[in-house]
């Protein structure tokens, strides 16, 4: 399996906060393949917005190493790209501005001299406005924007260096039910369209399996990976899969097992009886 | 009506104030909006009071002096007030007091901002700085800016030099940080975004992080520039023989209390004059931030 896109082995992460270590993560083992959506779930403090940043290069692992096509990650780059959650946007930029944003710096500018490609690089932002539906706010700024166009914006700014990888964490987190719908099949559009690899941390199940491949299910205390699902989904996928019985099956086998590891079970007896005494 | 009303007791018991209404009228509207916490305010509401506002002072003072309640040598009334500003202008040298005084808040908060911008950029963007240079300032933004006047006199004399160079004490520590402040407050996301897009240190400081501050950067100018005209005339009121703070204070050797109101009153104009131009300048400079 050398010639997987990226390589976990054994990392690990602590953090020190007030004098207390806390294991972020521990010994993960992982290996995704080129052209893979997999998606990240687990309970808070798990760890997989961690992992994600120490692929993005955000941060360092503490223990382990990384490869990313057999070489160790040292810091981020144009190769990965990363969407946010919020608040990754340049309110003082138009839409455009915005998506050609990496046009500006050197690593990006070199690259695109020597290609000689500049029209393609300027065809390439219209491309992707359009394919984001955004050809109407084109001059428009950030602030004047939804939640769901501005993850838009972020998105096809992301995707403007052509990245081999897509890190995205929870991008859609703070969208409503609707809009999230629309940007699932969005973001399987483009992971089709450019066969980029992308990692996706979320803490919607149905989220988790409608878009990914593979889930990986990871558990708190320490941060490590639990289990690992196969989707059991055709590539091309529809809203009323969510409705198919594999697919409901699978989402309370995840949900079940997040909800095991979690240790945060709430005691209906409990509850039960607490009741019992205010009535 | 009434076969609704009993099924509904509770229903009843709130419409029955105002029989022959049907549905529960949304009533609690004619409560005030205008005390309406955070509420809105038409513009002419808005500018009506801003006027009333600016108006009362005057209004009392006005009263005060013209109701012979005061001693016109303690205070002066608005008329002799103005008239005296017509005299100072005519035949004082208002202009050339106004001008040097102007000079030098500007020399001495340009020579402020002109350090202070990129030395808290550095703060606010690298640890390693901050670390070096921010417990220092704190400690130096804490010594009162007055009390370096005698030193001031001793090393750099009592001409131009030493006006700036207190009007400079008094504003360079308080700008420094609010400038590293002001940086620090830069999302992380937006610094991490440029990261993963490859942009080395360079360019995230001068892509991100300054166009990213600048209008907090503009608002720090400002109010540090109001403090520049307070350490003016506390340098003017020790060591000087112009200007409008070195007026208020000969003005008082001669009781001539009008031309202290007129010298105070001037003083708070230009003052109000420049924030409005700053406020002006930062609604033209970032359009972006209007929703």
């Amino acid at each position: 399996m050398s010639d997987s896109k990226i390589r976990v082995r054994q990392v690990g992460k602590t953090f020190v906060s007030d004098q207390r270590e806390v294991q972020a993560l521990d010994a993960i083992d992982l290996d995704i393949q080129a052209n893979e959506f997999v998606t990240f779930v687990g309970a808070s403090g798990c760890g997989k917005s961690t992992l994600l940043r120490i692929i993005a290069g955000l941060e360092t692992q503490s223990r382990g190493e990384i490869l990313l096509d057999g070489k160790a990650i040292d810091g981020p780059g144009v190769d990965r790209a990363m969407v946010f959650q919020h608040y990754s946007l340049y309110p003082w930029l138009t839409v455009m501005q915005n998506i050609k944003f990496c046009r500006q710096l050197k690593v990006i500018g070199d690259t695109v001299r020597n290609d000689g490609d500049v029209e393609t690089a300027a065809g390439r932002a219209d491309a992707l406005l359009n394919l984001m539906g955004l050809t109407r706010f084109t001059d428009a700024y950030p602030s004047q924007l939804s939640g769901g166009m501005q993850q838009r914006v972020a998105i096809a700014r992301a995707l403007m260096p052509k990245p081999a990888t897509l890190l995205m964490d929870e991008p859609f987190g703070a969208l409503d039910a609707q809009t999230r719908e629309v940007m699932h099949d969005l973001i399987r559009h483009v992971h089709k369209l450019e066969k980029s690899t992308i990692l996706f941390v979320t803490h919607d199940v149905e989220e988790a399996i409608y878009l990914g491949s593979r889930i990986v299910l990871m558990a708190p205390r320490p941060g490590r990976i639990d289990s690992i699902y196969e989707v059991p989904l055709p590539a091309q996928r529809n809203q009323d899969m969510k409705l198919a019985p594999e697919f409901t099956a699978l989402k309370r086998e995840i949900l079940g097992r997040i909800r095991e590891t979690s240790g945060m079970q709430t005691d209906l007896d409990q509850l039960a009886r607490l009741t019992a005494v205010a009535g | 009506m009434t076969v609704q009303i009993a099924i509904a007791p509770s229903a009843a018991s709130r419409t029955a104030e105002q029989p022959g209404t049907q549905a529960p009228a949304p009533q609690p509207r004619h409560k005030s909006r205008f005390w309406s916490i955070r509420g809105e305010l038409s513009r002419r509401t808005a500018w009506l009071l801003t006027g009333a506002g600016l108006s009362l002072p005057f209004v009392l003072w006005w009263l005060w002096t013209a109701l012979g309640l005061a001693d016109p040598m303690f205070m002066p009334s608005p008329g002799a007030v103005l008239e005296r500003i017509g005299r100072w202008w005519t035949g004082e040298g208002l202009l050339t007091d106004i001008g040097i005084s102007v000079w030098r808040v500007m020399a001495g908060f340009g020579a402020s901002a002109l350090i202070a911008l990129p030395l808290g950029l550095y703060i606010g963007t690298y640890r390693p700085v901050q670390a070096f240079l921010e417990p220092l300032t704190d400690f130096i933004r804490y010594m009162p800016a007055v009390a370096f006047i005698p030193l001031v006199m001793l090393w750099v004399g009592i001409d131009e030099g030493s006006k700036v160079l207190i009007i400079f004490i008094g504003t360079f520590f308080q700008m420094v940080l609010m400038v590293a402040e002001d940086v620090r407050r830069v999302p992380m996301a937006q610094i991490e975004a440029a990261q993963t897009m490859g942009a080395n240190r360079g360019e995230i400081v001068k892509l991100v992080i300054l166009p990213s501050a600048k209008p907090a950067l503009l608002d720090t100018l400002r109010i540090t520039c109001g403090w520049a005209w307070t350490y003016l005339v506390v340098a003017e009121l020790v060591a000087a023989n112009s200007g409008l703070g070195y007026a208020i204070l000969k003005a008082q050797r001669y009781m001539h209390t009008d031309k202290i109101f007129a010298g105070i009153l001037l003083i708070g104009l230009i003052g109000l004059f420049t924030d409005q131009a700053f406020r002006w300048l930062h609604r033209r400079a970032f359009p972006w931030m209007r929703k």
